[in-house]
């Protein structure tokens, strides 16, 4: 006889269980991002490492182009291992991805640099991140698809919203480990050949391992073990996805009504913001860090606030509003952190010993003994506690070899060739408390926005495909969009910005790479309004 | 609505092939502006943007396609109705 008490231990089960299913996925799917994201930011050190040292620049666009090339190998990974996930389940196929990943992760740690093995350096380097992309392409369609065939009809937005919260908890894990171990071992230390640097990658071995023990305990989804019962999985999922008319059709629509707007709302708020105030602002490098940390600590919560309520409103007006809000903001946000960090708006403390001149120091050039280069570094302090630290580097050249034992005022202008007409200036910023504030507030905006729209997304796509050829289905839009449209953000801002430099305006429009985030996310705005239903589907055992 | 995603498939199906047009056209300009030091890194860049936008423009004049012959009138609300 079933009695009130088994209904409630049945129900606490059912809940104990779907939390299990959920923090297996999630610490799963949080590694990977992890280990997805330390390249990038790593990507300075990575190109001294694993590139000729006179490369300079080239070896740093090097570098971005195999960062990249993870996000843009994603679509290919979505569909081998969607095709995977379709066919022999999403336990085991997701496990194989976290393998994959982990191991790839791992490797990278342990190529020597182009000073020790050449060119087969970067080519390995290569390779296994087109490894990362391929894996992180098969994750997180099976862990979306996984948590959502476990959710309870109703509450699906909620459950899927945990799995959302990691590629942004990744990013804030690769963050802090990263200025962790740099604060502990200095710069030098960690930007050594067998420096600090790899331990990033070495550390996503352990966590790896406690994972894969986590997700081996973990049983195969309900509707994929029902299906498979009846003999009902499809036999070949790539074409019962992209072959079949009908499915085809709402991949499409997935795409270019939801998807591609939410990769670029995403990249924008967490990537481009980043670059933004580090290259752009010049705010210094573990500033810029900690301004992104706790922005990222204060929005994830939004991830399942957002996740949760469309449950209740459905999932398409919160993803639209959420592009919408970006659409008419980013500018007005990109021209603040422009004023709250220019040095014209605030007031130089002049007479407090803060404002300080360095000594001009002489440097010779490692190679050429005719070249030197003489360094000065300015302290300007403000009184909102910022300080713009100026580091002026001035290039002579002289008809003979430089001699360091003579102050450099002193040399003889005589024997100078060359003096640089205009001198290199570095800025780089530490911002007062206030400013630091209002630059948090700014970013935390940003990812709210992310939270508006990648939070529904993953229920969004799960309700559009049948389960037999869920996987494979959600996961190629997903990837174009967040991959490719998304990946894209910080390369083509930059190109963009580029292309408004001219001899008059040598510095372009810093606010013009905004225009592709923002016609993106117009196009797939007026999509979505147009083309998507607000309706969830109750039933995705179908 | 149907007839506005019908006339709006129309203006997919002639985006696509002219965002195409334009980045051809801007990846011609910018490899003719660029030195001889800059030109090869120009061309790799133009490369990578047309490979990867070419195969998403046509899918976006496939979605204009669908959308200018009504196929978005009526989403399915059952995996039935996609069926095999």
């Amino acid at each position: 006889m079933i009695t009130g008490k088994t209904i409630a231990m049945n129900s606490e089960k059912k809940q104990s269980n779907i939390a299990f299913v959920i923090g297996a996925s999630s610490v799963g799917t949080l590694i990977e991002w992890y280990d997805f994201y330390i390249f990038g930011m790593l990507a300075t050190i990575l190109s001294k490492q694993f590139f000729p040292e006179e490369a300079g620049t080239a070896a740093l666009l090097s570098t971005l182009a195999i960062f990249a090339a993870g996000f843009i190998v994603r679509p290919f990974g979505a569909l081998v291992f969607g095709r995977l996930g379709d066919l022999i389940g999403r336990k085991h196929t997701f496990l194989l991805t976290l393998v994959i990943m982990g191991g790839s992760t791992f490797a990278i740690g342990l190529v020597p640099g182009f000073k020790t093995i050449g060119w087969a350096a970067p080519i390995i380097v290569l390779i296994l991140r087109l490894l990362q992309g391929l894996a992180l392409g098969g994750e997180y369609g099976g862990a979306a698809t996984y948590v959502a065939e476990h959710a309870p009809a109703g509450q699906r937005g909620f459950w899927t919203s945990w799995i959302q919260t990691t590629a942004t908890l990744g990013l804030f894990l690769a963050l802090g480990v990263i200025i962790l171990i740099r604060s502990g071992q200095g710069v030098e230390k960690f930007s050594a050949e067998w420096g600090g640097w790899r331990y990033p990658f070495w550390i996503s071995i352990i966590l790896v391992g406690v994972s894969v023990l986590i997700r081996m305990r973990m049983s195969e989804s309900p509707m994929f073990t029902k299906l498979k019962s009846e003999g009902k999985t499809s036999a070949n999922p790539l074409k019962e996805s992209f072959g079949n008319k009908a499915n085809f059709k709402m991949v499409l629509l997935s795409l270019f009504g939801a998807v591609m707007g939410q990769g670029v709302v995403w990249y924008t708020g967490q990537f481009y913001a980043q670059s933004f105030i580090e290259t752009v602002c010049k705010i210094d490098f573990v500033q810029s860090r900690n301004i992104m940390l706790v922005a990222i600590l204060m929005a994830t919560p939004c991830f399942v606030l957002f996740g949760w309520l469309s449950d209740k409103l459905g999932r398409k007006w919160i993803m639209l509003l959420g592009m919408l809000l970006a659409i008419c903001t980013y500018r007005p946000i990109y021209k603040e952190f422009l004023d709250i960090t220019a040095a014209k708006n605030r007031t130089q403390i002049v007479d407090k010993g803060l404002t300080a001149a360095g000594p001009k120091v002489p440097l010779l050039d490692a190679k050429d003994k005719h070249k030197m280069y003489v360094k000065q570094v300015i302290d300007t302090a403000y009184t909102d506690g910022s300080v713009f630290k100026y580091t002026i580097t001035d290039t002579l050249i002289g008809f003979n070899e430089l001699q360091l034992d003579s102050a450099i005022d002193l040399i003889n202008p005589t024997l100078i060739k060359y003096h640089a007409t205009k001198p290199n200036v570095l800025v780089e910023k530490t911002m007062g408390k206030s400013a630091t504030w209002n630059l948090i507030w700014l970013v935390f905006i940003q990812i709210v926005y992310v939270t508006m729209v990648y939070g529904p997304v993953a229920a969004f796509l799960v309700e559009m495909f049948p389960t037999k050829i869920r996987y494979t289905s959600m996961s190629l839009p997903y990837h174009i969009g967040n991959g490719v449209f998304g990946g894209l953000v910080p390369f083509l801002g930059t190109l963009i910005v580029e292309f408004t430099k001219s001899p008059e305006k040598p510095a372009g429009d810093a606010l013009a790479g905004l225009w592709y985030p923002i016609g993106v996310a117009f196009v797939c705005l007026i999509i979505g309004v147009v083309y998507l239903s607000n309706k969830i589907d109750e039933n995705v055992m179908d | 609505m149907n007839t506005l995603k019908k006339l709006l498939g129309f203006v997919w199906m002639l985006l696509a092939p002219a965002i195409i047009c334009f980045l051809v056209y801007e990846a011609n300009a910018k490899i003719a502006a660029a030195t001889a030091a800059t030109k090869s890194n120009v061309i790799l860049q133009w490369a990578i943007i047309l490979i990867i936008f070419t195969p998403i423009c046509i899918g976006l004049f496939l979605f204009g396609k669908y959308a200018a012959t009504n196929e978005y009138a009526h989403l399915p609300t059952s995996s039935k109705e996609i069926g095999d």
